[in-house]
């Protein structure tokens, strides 16, 4: 088991192949709503767990033994090693395979893979993230990054919606950002019950309460199609660069290493290139259907 | 190179007919699976034989946009057909791999078995755009690239099976109605990476070497001087095939086209016609799109994880928890089309068609690549542009 050598960022740990997957216990799983969960998970080599590295919007290939993989982003802190969690949408066979297996099961891990959030360059901008529903999952690392080093950006704003409050993933996480003032995070959602007392509406009626230093301000957003668009476009018309608004795109990924074909966006390997583009990296097909 | 071969490297001599008995005995003997074009399922497929008598000899084909046919031609020909649905591709990235055989042991992924070892294969009688192809897919599969562009560890088979072949190249003499080398400069001549090449004439071949490892083997065959009067026949049946090449795509500037009509509406025009069956990749020299999936043997427990060639034009090719990415046909045909004359060269840096003009022959409909990119890139409008580019340029410079 070796991991690759890489210039710009964290590389897989690659056996067979690549395809050998690492076996990993699953330690904790946390109920986020109805069918979503975040699985803790620790590699089980210990020399492998303690040298893994990775960050922020990067991704693992989860391996159900038997059954198959599913393209997972990391969702905890990268400067806390060891467990590392999975926000999971128990939809498919794969996921409903993990599920199943539960906590103290054994899964199969690959990874890390792709080119996350461009962390390297948050100094001194102002950081707009936009998340809907499990879009927040490859957002959490990044929010954790930026309060671990909150004197190198300016102004943090984190803008969350989800269909209804008992959809919201990460919900005590979001109370406490909300309310710490740390960074302004603000949580709506499409439809409201009884209590619920902040916005209503789509995230991106959020995006015109948001006052844009263009000069200064890095966008990051993660959602379904309709959300990207809608944050690219807002913030586009308000002048910041196509080369600071960056998108997490989601593909249907098998290898991981831009070998299978299955994930290409245009001329792009979303699981290599990927899977944060600058929206100028994509400008040329992104208002195409299909691309 | 050593300084006592190098002269012969690249020379020309000529081979009697009845040596490629000799040849093909002498490269068995070697250890060698032996690859070549042989008549099955009424077609020119390339598979192992161990005797010459084996190939495709005196068989010719006709192909057309969705038509192959195979015709009595000259008896005395061994290659005057040309490339049937299969290519050597199948030999370096078999349709259906094992990766390896695990057994699940508490917390340990117990490996029992892995890929095995690929046989030594010399291919005789592939030509020159399935040798392009070829380099093609050394630059996917991670080889024979600078480090710059190496994308991952490379493909181990492959880089085995390419490292120990032997590749006896024959030069086109007679083209396919579906052929377009010549537009994509691979053919019908090959310039390079063979260890041999053969044109064939009536009596013989005009054989060159191209490594030590194809002098050496020539060196125990019955090669004798060219002479000009069979040098010249050979060039000149080799200029007479570019001149009859079926088929014809002006490159020049096509990728380029091609990237600003994501919304051109021949798209939906070809979509009209393609059935979405996926034959095109199947019978493509450098589609490399895979799929690796589990199977499991009830009574051990143990779990196989195997490749497959998987296509584009499939549903779950793209699918997602939303739904597959190109659900439409006109997406998917865009998509391989773009692929392989345009988003391939910022990929790989190479074109990812070779003008084989197989897509064309296997399309049950007879859909034509060189008509299609032709449409396209002679109907240019502004309407075929939709891209985010204008988008930015209006608000955001």
């Amino acid at each position: 088991m070796t991991q690759l050598g890489s210039t710009d960022r964290p590389a897989p740990f690659c056996g067979l192949d690549t395809w050998l997957p690492l076996p990993a216990r699953i330690t904790r799983v946390d109920q986020e709503n109805f069918n979503t969960r975040t699985f803790h998970v620790q590699i089980v080599d210990d020399a492998v767990r303690s040298s893994y590295r990775w960050l922020p919007g990067q991704f693992n290939m989860l391996y159900a033994p038997g059954i198959g993989e599913a393209a997972i982003s990391i969702s905890s802190d990268c400067e806390q090693g060891g467990v590392l969690e999975h926000t999971i949408r128990v939809v498919g066979s794969v996921t409903r395979a993990i599920d199943r297996l539960g906590e103290g099961g054994v899964i199969g891990l690959r990874g890390p893979f792709g080119r996350g959030w461009p962390v390297d360059q948050i100094d001194g901008h102002d950081v707009v993230m936009v998340a809907g529903g499990i879009g927040l999952a490859p957002i959490r690392p990044l929010v954790y990054w930026v309060l671990r080093h909150r004197e190198r950006c300016h102004r943090v704003i984190l803008l969350y919606g989800c269909r209804t409050p008992d959809d919201q993933v990460y919900a005590d996480e979001l109370k406490a950002w909300e309310s710490d003032g740390v960074i302004d995070a603000l949580v709506t959602v499409d439809n409201a019950a009884q209590d619920w007392v902040g916005p209503v509406g789509v995230v991106t009626n959020l995006l015109r309460r948001v006052r844009v230093n263009a000069e200064r301000t890095m966008v990051m957003a993660c959602g379904p199609k309709m959300l990207n668009r809608a944050a690219a476009w807002n913030f586009l018309q308000l002048h910041v660069p196509a080369s600071r608004v960056f998108l997490s795109l989601e593909r249907n990924m098998n290898c991981g290493f831009g070998r299978c074909g299955h994930c290409q966006y245009g001329s792009k390997f979303v699981c290599t290139d990927g899977p944060v583009f600058a929206f100028s990296e994509i400008a040329d097909i992104f208002a195409s259907e299909e691309a | 190179m050593s300084d006592t071969t190098a002269p012969l490297i690249h020379k020309q001599s000529f081979l009697p007919k009845d040596a490629m008995n000799a040849l093909v005995r002498r490269l068995v003997d070697e250890g060698y699976t032996v690859i070549g074009p042989q008549v099955h399922d009424g077609a020119i497929m390339m598979r192992p034989l161990t005797t010459a008598d084996e190939l495709a000899k005196g068989v010719c084909d006709e192909q057309d946009g969705g038509r192959y046919r195979l015709t009595d031609g000259d008896s005395e020909m061994y290659f005057d057909n040309v490339v049937g649905p299969d290519s050597p591709k199948r030999y370096f990235f078999p349709p259906q791999q094992k990766l390896f055989t695990l057994t699940i042991k508490g917390e340990r992924f117990q490996v029992d078995d892995t890929t095995p070892k690929p046989p030594k294969y010399a291919f005789i009688g592939i030509r020159a755009c399935e040798l392009a192809a070829i380099k093609i897919q050394d630059r996917v599969f991670g080889i024979d690239v600078d480090q710059q562009t190496f994308r991952c560890e490379s493909d181990q088979y492959y880089r085995r099976a390419r490292q120990n072949a032997l590749f006896i190249v024959v030069n086109c003499t007679r083209p396919a109605g579906t052929c377009f080398c010549v537009s994509m400069e691979t053919g019908p001549e090959a310039i390079d990476s063979f260890d041999l090449s053969l044109t064939e004439l009536r009596e013989g071949f005009i054989v060159r070497t191209g490594t030590e490892k194809g002098v050496a083997l020539l060196g125990q065959l019955p090669a004798r001087e060219a002479t000009s009067a069979e040098l010249e026949l050979a060039s000149m049946k080799l200029r007479r095939a570019r001149d009859q090449m079926g088929r014809r795509l002006d490159t020049r500037g096509l990728k380029e086209a091609l990237d600003k009509s994501m919304e051109h509406p021949r798209w939906d025009e070809v979509a009209d016609r393609c059935l979405s069956c996926a034959n095109c990749t199947m019978v493509c020299p450098t589609c490399f799109c895979s799929t690796v999936s589990d199977t499991n043997d009830l009574a051990t427990g143990q779990v196989t994880r195997t490749r497959f060639w998987e296509s584009c034009f499939t549903h779950q090719f793209s699918y997602t928890t939303t739904g597959p990415v190109r659900s439409t046909i006109r997406g998917r045909y865009r998509h391989w089309l773009c692929h392989k004359l345009a988003t391939w060269w910022d990929q790989f840096d190479t074109s990812g068609c070779v003008g084989c003009g197989r897509c064309i022959t296997w399309c049950p409909v007879g859909i034509d690549l060189t008509e299609e990119a032709t449409a396209i890139r002679e109907q240019q409008t502004e309407a075929s542009d939709r891209s985010g580019r204008g988008f930015v340029d209006e608000w955001a410079e």
